[in-house]
């Protein structure tokens, strides 16, 4: 029993985390339609930014993840500037494919350039603590603070984001670009801006990914955001892509999934399980688990 | 004169072949024994076959039928596993000793085709699911295919971390297997040029024919190749499992001119020349559609990536850019940014260069570049 909620809890902090990133990866799939692989190396632009941050604002008086908020601003500014230099204008001259390699070149150059950058270099940097230990015992399982916190954070994030795009004249102009874009200009929308603003928000959403991250496994390193992206991205399909509260039920399902795989089967096979899944459902329902299926126009 | 224009072709390739065959043989006479063929131009040459083969099978499917996959490694992996404990057991079971003679080439030639037989066979079963679904989401399951693919050997009790990557295992596949040391890399030469070669006229001839004909159509319209009688799901899992085929062959290869396996070297995305990634690069570079592309880019990166590794002139550099050039995925990086940018379609674009209509077609791209400055300046003098 004592090892079941043990594994339920790692898995829903995991998947937490996941639907965190998912979300990010999400709203700019489902406006752009790519793949934004350089969403993962966000994160890891989010987790160097606090290694240089949290020292800072601790000898500031400030509480450590205050740089949070440093972290949240450096990535959108990564995530619009990825956005202006490399996918826009590839996306005006390409197709579908270039844009989706161009992505995949962003992800290797975020990566390869951290590592050039002799501060960073490719030896992972450990993170100091940043929320106080202890917990709540349950039945023999301590159930730590960290935990709850990325929990009722990422429920919080959510939330917030499907009341922002649902509300808000933004947040409407996404929605709307999303389903049809040359329809959207005559309505007298930004395309362009609302697409950085996407980016910006998705990015941000990555930082606080990391700051949850760090907190719970305190080591940084250039590829940290790769494996992580891609796990975060089969829970944004699996839940079916573009869709907000889709992107959440994927983390977890995701999250609960490796945890549960990694304690009762094998820890190398994790990751086999995971895309597994996402065979699976992709085979049997190609939108994911909330979308839904569209006939296709010739 | 022959009148038949692919005969022409099929008899002028040939005999350049021969031709580049007998001038590389005196050139290997040339260097002698030792020095500088044994050990820097016969190693570079092997690398470079498997990379060919590699780079044109990835071209099947990424530009002829137009899906991206990125578990292409997946399948070469699964090829170089299998010829390397196929080797070692035929060397148990006493086929052959010290790696000559005739039984040890019967081995070689059996593992090379095995592998490549194995591939097809994962690649039909990863294909038939897979290519359901399209773009996005069929790179993104090929590449949780490959992940898997590579997990799962890590995971076989005889290939895994403790087989083959690590220990006494790797020492035996370049001792008994069919690891090739130096020396026998120059002495088997000709099997990783013979291989090549036959791969890739066999991906031509695929290519130039009523398969090829049909992904290409799939590749520009599937809905109206679809209409017009060309089973797609067909043509596409075939093409699919072909290419797996040849990813198979470059394993063979790989395992061949590699004294270790180790199932890291094949993930999507590491800092070796071999992975998923670096693979799309070279297929971008050589132009998305063309297979003499993909051999030209393979050579380009493979000396590229040596030349960042060893060449002299690097020490003469600035420090920062030093400091850039130890990691080479950077540079790969940037180059396929830049590509993707400026130039979309590659070096080649879809262009295959041809010996037999080279003069022609240099005529000819002449002519339509005169054609077009023509037409610009009658367009200015019109406004």
């Amino acid at each position: 029993m004592s090892t079941f909620l043990q594994t339920l809890f790692v898995g829903l902090r995991l998947g937490s985390i996941y639907a965190l990133v998912a979300l990010g990866y999400t709203m700019v799939y489902g406006i752009i339609r790519l793949i934004n692989f350089a969403h993962g190396d966000f994160i890891m632009v989010g987790g160097y930014t606090m290694i240089f941050t949290i020292p800072v604002m601790i000898s500031l008086g400030l509480p450590g993840w205050v740089s949070v908020l440093l972290a949240i601003l450096v990535c959108a500014l990564v995530g619009m500037s990825t956005e202006l230099i490399a996918y826009r204008p590839v996306r005006k001259k390409g197709t579908s494919m270039t844009a989706l390699i161009t992505a995949i070149a962003v992800s290797l150059l975020l990566e390869n350039l951290a590592q050039a950058i002799p501060q960073i270099g490719p030896n992972p940097k450990v993170a100091s603590k940043i929320f106080a230990a202890g917990g709540v015992r349950i039945a023999d399982v301590t159930l730590d603070w960290t935990t709850m916190l990325t929990i009722f954070i990422s429920i919080v994030v959510m939330v917030v984001l499907y009341q922002f795009t649902q509300k808000t004249k933004i947040g409407r102009a996404m929605r709307c670009v999303s389903e049809d874009k040359s329809a959207s200009i005559l309505m007298g929308i930004n395309v362009n801006r609302t697409i950085v603003t996407t980016f910006a928000i998705g990015s941000g959403l990555a930082a606080i990914a990391a700051l949850m991250y760090i907190a719970q496994y305190p080591k940084v390193y250039t590829t940290m955001g790769s494996m992580l992206g891609l796990k975060a991205f089969v829970a944004a399909v699996l839940g079916g892509i573009g869709i907000i509260p889709g992107a959440m039920l994927g983390g977890f399902v995701i999250g609960l999934v490796e945890s549960f795989t990694t304690s009762y089967v094998s820890s190398s096979m994790a990751d086999a399980f995971v895309f597994l899944i996402l065979i699976i459902v992709l085979i049997i329902k190609p939108a994911g688990i909330l979308g839904k299926n569209m006939g296709e126009k010739v | 004169m022959i009148k038949n224009r692919t005969l022409q072709g099929y008899i002028l390739n040939t005999l350049v072949i021969a031709v580049l065959l007998i001038v590389f043989s005196f050139v290997k006479e040339a260097f002698g024994k030792a020095g500088d063929f044994k050990l820097i131009i016969a190693p570079s040459i092997w690398q470079c076959c498997y990379l060919i083969i590699l780079a044109a099978s990835l071209n099947m499917t990424l530009g002829f039928l137009g899906q991206l996959s990125l578990g292409h490694c997946g399948f070469m992996a699964i090829g170089a596993y299998a010829a390397a404990l196929i080797s070692l057991a035929a060397e148990r079971a006493g086929v052959f000793s010290d790696k000559s003679g005739p039984a040890f080439i019967l081995v070689l030639v059996g593992c090379i085709l095995i592998a490549g037989v194995l591939a097809a066979i994962v690649g039909l079963l990863v294909g038939i699911p897979a290519l359901r679904l399209k773009g996005d989401y069929l790179a993104i399951i090929t590449l949780g295919f490959g992940m898997i693919i590579v997990n799962i050997i890590n995971n076989l009790p005889f290939a895994g971390q403790e087989g083959l990557a690590l220990g006494s295992a790797s020492a035996s596949l370049y001792k008994n297997g069919l690891g090739f040391g130096t020396a026998l890399k120059v002495t088997y030469i000709w099997v990783a040029l013979a291989v090549t070669m036959i791969s890739v006229a066999m991906m031509f001839m695929y290519v130039r024919s009523k398969y090829g004909r049909a992904i290409r159509a799939i590749r520009d319209d599937e809905i109206a190749a679809s209409a017009s009688g060309i089973n797609t799901a067909f043509y596409k899992v075939f093409t699919f499992a072909y290419s797996a085929f040849f990813a198979g062959v470059a394993g063979a290869l790989y395992a061949c001119s590699n004294a270790t396996l180790s199932t890291a070297s094949f993930a999507f995305a590491n800092g070796g020349i071999l992975n998923s990634t670096f693979v799309v690069v070279m297929v971008v570079l050589g132009g998305m559609g063309s297979l003499t592309g993909s051999i030209v880019a393979a050579i380009i990166m493979f000396i590229v990536n040596y030349q960042i590794k060893n060449g002299v002139w690097v020490k003469l550099l600035p420090l920062w850019l030093q400091n850039i050039f130890a990691f080479p995925m950077l540079v790969y990086a940037v180059i396929l940014i830049i590509v993707i940018m400026f130039r979309p379609k590659g070096i080649f674009g879809i262009y295959e260069l041809s010996l037999r209509n080279f003069f022609s077609d240099m005529k000819r791209q002449r002519q339509n570049r005169l054609a077009q400055k023509q037409e610009s300046k009658e367009a200015l003098n019109n406004e």
